[in-house]
């Protein structure tokens, strides 16, 4: 082997046009395939954020340049109250929302997994919450929750169930439980299919070996499915976690951080202080804020997936 | 030295103007008794952004202006139009690059958050106020902040008045419309009691608003005094969130959750008695293929605000600017637009084309027929007359532009009203959110 090895001419590097060495360069041709994607991070989204890290210790205003006054706005922040719900307010919806995205997410996952009549047509409808647009879905969910003319409340009244219309909107609480299902609803589709594709690629035979073995369905469920479905949820609750977080556009439709504020999340507050409201360098320092939250949630996820106990379904 | 004589000048400037009637059509020539001088840059070209019609009659109307313009002046111009809340940021990102439209229309304080970068139009707004009977108050107070140099040319408001069903008015035993606060509260509680609410927009809704405004204002209260220092926490405001609790008790369940369109959808499904809204809620109704909703624009009726303690009509509307940059290659074919747009031959008839959705900010163009072809429309005329600026009583700028973007007065009388912060508590609140802006 090593004398066939030392047979073999190696061409020489030198002599040859740069284009062949460069081609023979497995090191160069690396660092140039990478560059277009390099670039492309670096323009959209290193420089973005760094500019955003910027301008949240400036004192930027939108149409006039600002000066660099240190933590100045996070200490202002600090002060804040509307700043301070708008964080507890973004942490419940993420976390409640979440929490029932995952389990209603897997439980339909699990379901259509199964053979169903109309499977494909049944995966399809599925699908559906995710392909309308943001936009439409809420100004659905506006109507579906308006004061006077919520189907909801006009169902329950003629059912004879309630006497007058839910405040769905008028009332903090309420108003934060509305849009959070409203989120769910949209956000289901994105879990239940992404698990059911983890879901396919487990083996029919550990289950089969499971039934023979006498195992319950929920047995098959805790002990195989479970266990190997732990890296797609690490990796779909975390997309989930930061779709979540980061929302806009439901909020922004369905209540615009109201009533008196109770709704806004920590993106909606950024938006309305910097754009309505002119204040570029608060609103950018609101929306560094959220990357703290962020960077925690990506850390348990690829904590959960390097851990090859957690995958496993055991514990540390 | 020459000495002219009555008789020699007018012969002079006769002959001259002869010449150049002969030598064709000439625009100073026509204007020269109305003091305007300005020569048109050769092969300018003009970009306009405004803000994005309310009806259609107000884009079609002002397009035709346009051109009008452009054939008479042999200037090509382009208009583009965003969602009014859109161009308040455009406006500024062009006043900082320093590349944009040349004039862009936009509204209440935009001006003030960059004077610098206008381009002064004192000799335009002079012209314009001498030729059609002055500028109302508030046009000076947006758009002349120094108290001599205008920044930029006002285009009028859109008002927003009480729209109200007559016959459930005169139901709860009022003739007319109250024109006081106490008995604007007795209306309301007489409306109430007969199961007909009224009902004001206090969620988030941008430009339904402007009521809460009216309310503060109303009983003496201010957000700033005139050297900008806050002073929102005071008697006068706690009276004023005292009387909107009382109020709110009138209310139809929800108003806490209204944005911009609720009070509109709510009035003419007949749920709601009075509310407050531009002149879009007759015309939906007037327009409509419904015939049970047609029938309603008979009932419905218009009036100005209430007058509070403050002894002074208190009320605020969206209102609207003229700017031109700067940056501009062409500022004097831009003043020259904004000139010919706001002439009686054009503005006039884009009046009557926007049916009462834009008031005028010129006195003259009160006797515009659109406010008398319907009396309904008549209480819209005096919406720029009446009006206040929102940063009243204070300077405008970025502080007023960022305190009622993140609706601090609204929030402030939403709290009161509903009971989740006494008035006290909420006047407070207010005034520390506002400190924030107004940085003490």
């Amino acid at each position: 082997m090593h004398a066939a090895v030392k047979e073999i001419e190696i061409p020489r590097a030198t002599g040859l046009s740069l284009l062949a060495r460069l081609n023979n360069n497995t090191m160069a041709l690396g660092i140039l395939f990478m560059l277009p994607a390099a670039i492309i991070l670096l323009l959209f989204l290193t420089y973005p954020l760094g500019l955003g890290v910027w301008l949240g210790l400036t004192d930027t205003k939108i149409g006039r340049g600002g000066e660099f006054i240190g933590l100045e706005n996070y200490r202002s922040l600090f002060n804040d109250s509307v700043f301070w719900l708008s964080v507890r307010t973004t942490i419940f919806y993420t976390a409640v929302a979440s929490f029932f995205k995952f389990f209603l997410g897997l439980w339909l996952a699990v379901l259509l997994n199964q053979n169903i009549r109309f499977k494909s047509f049944m995966r399809a409808i599925l699908l559906l919450p995710w392909i309308v647009p943001t936009t439409l879905s809420a100004i659905a969910f506006w109507w579906i929750y308006d004061s006077q003319f919520s189907i909801i409340s006009w169902a329950l009244v003629k059912m004879g169930l309630i006497d007058k219309y839910i405040d769905f909107l008028g009332d903090g609480w309420n108003a934060r439980f509305s849009v959070i299902a409203a989120n769910v609803w949209r956000g289901i589709p994105f879990v239940a299919i992404s698990l059911l594709a983890g879901l396919q690629t487990i083996s029919p035979s550990l289950y089969e070996a499971a039934t023979i073995d006498g195992a319950t369905p929920w047995q098959r469920f805790r002990f195989i499915t479970y266990p190997l479905l732990t890296p797609i949820i690490a990796i779909v609750m975390t997309f989930s976690v930061l779709f979540t977080f980061t929302d806009f556009q439901l909020i922004y439709v369905i209540t615009r951080g109201g009533p008196v504020n109770y709704t806004h999340l920590m993106a909606t507050l950024s938006f309305q202080r910097a754009i309505p409201g002119g204040q570029l360098a608060e609103g950018a320092a609101i929306a560094f804020a959220m990357v703290p939250f962020l960077v925690g949630a990506i850390l348990v996820s690829f904590f959960g997936l390097q851990r090859r106990k957690w995958q496993q379904g055991g514990k540390d | 030295m020459v000495h002219f004589t009555r008789r020699k000048f007018i012969q002079k400037t006769s002959a001259v103007a002869a010449g150049a009637a002969a030598a064709g059509p000439m625009i100073w020539v026509k204007d020269a008794h109305a003091q305007w001088n300005n020569t048109v840059e050769k092969g300018a070209t003009l970009r306009v952004l405004r803000w994005k019609r309310f009806v259609q009659g107000d884009e079609d109307t002002y397009l035709a202006n346009a051109k009008k313009f452009e054939e008479k002046f042999g200037v090509k111009v382009r208009v583009d139009s965003e969602s009014w809340e859109d161009v308040r940021p455009k406006a500024a990102v062009a006043a900082n690059v320093g590349s944009g439209p040349d004039i862009i229309l936009s509204t209440n304080d935009d001006a003030n958050l960059y004077p610098d970068k206008l381009v002064d139009v004192t000799d335009l707004a002079n012209y314009l106020g001498k030729k059609y009977g002055g500028w109302y108050p508030v046009c000076e107070q947006y758009l002349k902040p120094d108290g001599k140099k205008w920044i930029g040319i006002p285009l009028g408001a859109a008002g927003n008045c009480i729209v109200y069903r007559d016959s459930q008015v005169k139901a709860a035993g009022f003739a007319t419309f109250p024109k006081t606060n106490d008995e604007f509260l007795k209306l309301m509680k007489a409306l109430k009691e007969k199961n007909t609410p009224g009902g004001f927009a206090l969620g988030h809704a941008t430009g339904d608003q402007s009521w809460s405004f009216w309310l503060v204002w109303s009983h003496g209260g201010r957000m700033v005094d005139e050297q900008n220092k806050v002073v929102i926490n005071s008697p006068a405001t706690i009276k004023a969130l005292e009387y909107a609790k009382e109020l709110y008790g009138t209310f139809v369940p929800g108003t806490l959750s209204w944005l911009d369109p609720n009070n509109n959808k709510a009035f003419l499904d007949g749920q709601v008695s009075v509310t407050a809204n531009g002149i879009s809620i007759y015309y939906a109704a007037k327009n409509s293929a419904d015939p049970k909703v047609k029938e309603m624009a008979a009932d419905i009726q218009h009036a100005n605000f209430p007058i509070g303690p403050a002894g002074v009509p208190t009320e605020m509307n969206l209102f609207f600017n003229q700017m031109i940059f700067k940056y501009s290659k062409y500022p004097k074919a831009a003043k020259e637009f904004i000139r010919f747009m706001m002439e009686e031959e054009q503005y006039g008839p884009w009046m009557q084309a926007s049916i009462g959705y834009t008031c005028q900010p010129l006195v003259a163009y009160e006797k515009n027929p659109i406010w008398t072809v319907d009396p309904k429309h008549t209480p819209y005329r005096n919406a720029t007359k009446v009006m206040r600026p929102i940063g009243f009583s204070g300077k405008m700028g970025y502080a007023s532009a960022g305190a009622m973007a993140d609706f601090i007065m609204l929030d402030m009388v939403a709290e009161a009203a509903s009971g989740q912060k006494t008035p006290a508590e909420a006047a407070a609140r207010a005034q520390q959110r506002a400190e924030r802006y107004y940085k003490v």
